[in-house]
């Protein structure tokens, strides 16, 4: 190709792009995720959401709420996941699930919802964990369980050390409240959001009337 | 497999403007998502992911001379055509019109030049979209300049 300066100008008229103004951008995108909807071809829709602890990603599938992605992570972490672990048609797009979990999020970090009442797809958990996981879920609000109740409760009393781990994988933070786990000792233990986002977990259900 | 949101981060912007330049922009937004959906329903076929950017401007290119096919068969209203010829003889160095020549050369150096400039494609990469040898892409580029070069000298 010669190399000219009237070439060289042409060739950065070409090239030159006005960048795309970002609320057509997501105008073009929300069009594109509920035509791809309406086709069933979205397999995990999720949003962000915004909460006292930062943004969380909200995950579905068609059986239901799948994840609860933590600000610790990056969004593109969490997505990535889920592409290898359920299916890469990811899509950020609305539904009925996703907007209930936001819905219910936002009523209990206000303090005005003690229990989740939401279809949950368990699909990431399996075995031991999700037993785990689910004796968690028979916590009640306001109250704890250290870890080698939980373990016994999930039929291994001791798999403490199990227990600690499922809880760590726990796919749906906040809702399923492996934040209500301490440890025997009476200490708080490890939390996958970060300790101080456990403490404020327990603080804010301590607080209930 | 990467997930399908990310792979839309990363190239829907350029795809959105390879659709732009080759169909305007009224048609651009319904042809990108096209493409997109195209994409997404045939995702799971998708063996090579380093081609995964010749693949979605595979699947444009296609859309784009889908529409020009569809629209050759309705006629252009008279203001259009003016309008036409206005924005042509407008067209100055950085005046931004430049693909309003574009759209007059044949569609293969249209085609190659969208795809190179608009789509930030390689020559490898425009000869896979197209089907054609890196070699042939090159020249459909070099053409595509050429002529542009003389339709502009042809106006000043």
């Amino acid at each position: 190709m010669s190399r000219n300066p009237e070439s060289d100008e042409l060739e950065r008229a070409l090239g030159a792009a006005d960048p795309v103004p970002a609320d057509r951008w997501n105008r073009i995108l929300s069009g594109l995720a509920e035509r791809a909807e309406a086709e069933g071809l979205i397999d995990v829709a999720y949003e962000m959401h915004d909460s006292p602890f930062g943004e969380l990603l909200i995950g579905a599938t068609s059986a239901g709420l799948v994840r609860v992605g933590l600000a610790v992570q990056s969004q593109e972490e969490i997505l990535r996941d889920l592409a290898e672990r359920v299916s890469p048609r990811v899509l950020k797009a609305s539904r009925p699930d996703i907007s209930s979990a936001r819905r219910q999020l936002d009523e209990y970090f206000a303090g005005d919802r003690h229990r989740f009442d939401l279809n949950l797809d368990w699909r990431l958990s399996s075995g031991f964990r999700r037993e785990v996981l689910e004796a968690t879920g028979h916590i009640p609000y306001g109250q704890t369980r250290t870890y080698r109740a939980v373990a016994t409760e999930a039929g291994s009393p001791n798999a403490v050390r199990a227990a600690g781990t499922a809880l760590a994988t726990n796919p749906l933070p906040i809702v399923v409240p492996c934040h209500r786990v301490l440890r025997t000792d009476g200490q708080v233990g490890a939390y996958l959001g970060g300790t101080s986002m456990k403490e404020s977990l327990l603080a804010l259900e301590g607080g209930a009337g | 497999m990467k997930p399908f949101e990310l792979l839309i981060e990363e190239h829907g912007p350029a795809i959105l403007r390879f659709c732009a330049g080759r169909v305007g922009p009224e048609r651009a937004e319904d042809c990108f998502q096209d493409t997109m959906l195209a994409a997404l329903r045939s995702y799971g076929d998708l063996r090579d992911e380093k081609a995964v950017k010749s693949w979605l401007f595979t699947i444009a290119a296609r859309k784009t001379i889908d529409i020009h096919r569809a629209s050759a068969r309705i006629p252009v209203p008279a203001e259009e055509i003016e309008e036409e010829i206005i924005r042509r003889a407008e067209w100055q160095p950085g005046s931004g019109d430049i693909w309003s020549l574009v759209h007059e050369l044949p569609e293969k150096q249209a085609i190659a030049l969208q795809l190179r400039f608009r789509g930030g494609l390689s020559h490898r990469e425009v000869g896979e979209v197209m089907e054609i040898s890196e070699a042939a892409a090159r020249r459909n580029v070099f053409e595509g300049l050429k002529r542009l070069r003389e339709e502009r000298s042809s106006w000043l």
